[in-house]
């Protein structure tokens, strides 16, 4: 069978989706690093960054009309360009947390430091890891991988009830430490959106893989 | 609604030549149904059973049943002429006759004798030259040649020529593939017009041409029915690997 004009835009298109997911994940994992290891420069540098990724996401847009207008793909092919072209700006908007959480983390490097925060490194662990898991399910096509992830979402919602109630005990407890235990909450806040746009990315993939829509459903 | 055409179990042969196997396949009342698959696989040949043009085939032999209205068209006392005034084609080629705008529209009706008058045989040419969307572009020549249309034009007369004995069916086979994107957007336009009143089935080259008018789309191969399907369902997630492969173009 010879390679179809689509074939290679599709290859394409496939490497600059991946190539953003992983810049996506690198940034969550620097800006939580700059926050545990409160490092300003780090910080704004992932603020930096996401100048590219807004680029990037540009990128796949345009060539995914692009594809849409001239190749008229059909069937697999066409849930491909959809779910690409949807994934794409769900990645954009978690990167967008990741340089809040920087934004948060040049805050609370200049404050005192807060110890008693351990489990929102954790869960930052399991959101990036998520976001990691949901690409692959979509490179590999695995949409039992995909559901795995979204039922992990209710992990990450349990760990910020968790934080929340401990930070706001400690805001009541040691009223010094408000500016940083508020930002902290910001910071768990954002880690648990970041949660349901995983979510949305593994209900795009079951798209493509099943051409389901499980979005908005309770039996996934 | 209900079931317009009715195939079982049909088999096509010319001569010795299979050309279709074991075709089973029901066509909606007042729905657009697209035929599409590779050159040669029997659409064409399909098309032409449903209202027994083969008939003029001698070598020609068809087993099972079509059965149009609950009745079977092959059945001995069918009334070939009617079956053929119900069920109307359009084929790829225009083929006006070497005749007025007006008569080539006014043939039907006159070998059916149709009109009660002149009056209502202008009538029933002004209705369907307008069910054909060609009314307003053909009114003030109507005495002039068929062969001073354009080929959409000509292509819509055959519509209209076709509309004008009051089919309730209607088989067009490629209607716009010799056409340019203008007039075929014209003829597409008028496919989903005419759908409210007749059942169409199209056989098409175009995959979004069928994409864009059909309701459902059969896909045949090698005279076989692969798989038929409301068209949304067969454009982005068919059920058959042959049907995913035929409509991205990964054979030809
Ligand atoms: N009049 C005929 N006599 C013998 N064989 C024919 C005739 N018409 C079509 N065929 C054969 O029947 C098969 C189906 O043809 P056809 O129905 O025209 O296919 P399609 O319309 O899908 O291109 C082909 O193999 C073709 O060669
Ligand atoms: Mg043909």
């Amino acid at each position: 069978m010879e390679t179809r004009i689509i074939d290679r835009k599709l290859d394409i298109l496939r490497d600059k989706l991946l190539l953003l997911g992983g810049t996506t994940e690198k940034a969550l994992y620097l800006s939580m690093r700059s926050l545990t290891e409160r490092d300003s420069d780090l910080a704004r540098k992932v603020i930096k960054d996401d100048k590219v990724i807004n680029k990037m996401e540009v990128e796949i847009d345009q060539m995914s009309v692009e594809i849409l207008a001239l190749q008229q793909p059909a069937a697999h092919d066409l849930r491909f360009v959809i779910s690409v072209a949807k994934i794409t700006p769900v990645l954009e908007r978690i990167a967008d947390h990741a340089a809040n959480i920087a934004e948060a983390a040049i805050v609370l490097n200049n404050e005192p430091e807060i110890t008693q925060y351990s489990e929102l490194p954790k869960m930052a662990e399991v959101a990036g890891e998520m976001l990691q898991t949901a690409l692959d399910a979509f490179t590999s096509e695995d949409s039992e991988l995909s559901r795995s992830v979204i039922r992990r979402d209710r992990d990450i919602d349990d760990a910020y009830n968790r934080i929340f109630d401990k930070l706001i005990r400690l805001m009541i407890d040691n009223p010094p430490l408000t500016t940083g235990a508020a930002h902290l909450l910001f910071v768990a806040k954002h880690l648990e959106r970041i949660g349901d746009y995983v979510k949305d990315i593994c209900e795009l993939n079951v798209y493509l893989i099943e051409a389901a829509f499980i979005k908005h459903k309770k039996k996934i | 609604m209900g079931n317009k055409i009715t195939v079982k179990n049909l088999n096509f042969f010319y001569g010795k030549d299979q050309a279709l196997f074991d075709i089973s396949l029901k066509i909606p009342e007042r729905e657009v149904m697209a035929f599409v698959g590779p050159s040669g696989c029997g659409k064409s040949t399909f098309l032409r059973v449903l209202n027994r043009m083969n008939d003029t085939i001698p070598y020609a032999r068809i087993e099972g049943e079509v059965k149009i209205d609950g009745k079977d068209i092959y059945k001995a006392k069918t009334d070939v002429v009617a079956l053929r005034r119900k069920v109307g084609m359009v084929f790829q080629k225009s083929n006006p006759f070497p005749k007025s705008i007006f008569d080539n529209v006014a043939y039907g009706i006159r070998i059916n004798r149709m009109h009660s008058s002149k009056k209502d045989l202008a009538e029933r040419v002004e209705k369907a030259l307008k069910d054909a969307a060609l009314w307003e572009e053909v009114k003030d020549r109507l005495p002039t040649s068929a062969f001073g249309l354009s080929g959409g034009q000509q292509q819509r007369l055959c519509i209209a020529r076709a509309l004008a004995v009051q089919p309730e069916v209607i088989l067009m086979d490629e209607p716009a593939s010799a056409l340019d994107p203008i007039a075929t957007q014209k003829i597409e336009e008028l496919v989903v017009e005419l759908k409210k009143k007749y059942t169409i089935v199209i056989v098409t080259h175009n995959m979004q041409q069928a994409a864009r008018i059909s309701d459902r789309t059969a896909f045949f191969m090698l005279g076989k029915l692969i798989e038929v399907n409301p068209t949304e369902k067969m454009f982005t997630n068919p059920d058959d690997k042959l049907t995913e492969d035929y409509i991205t173009g990964r054979f030809g």
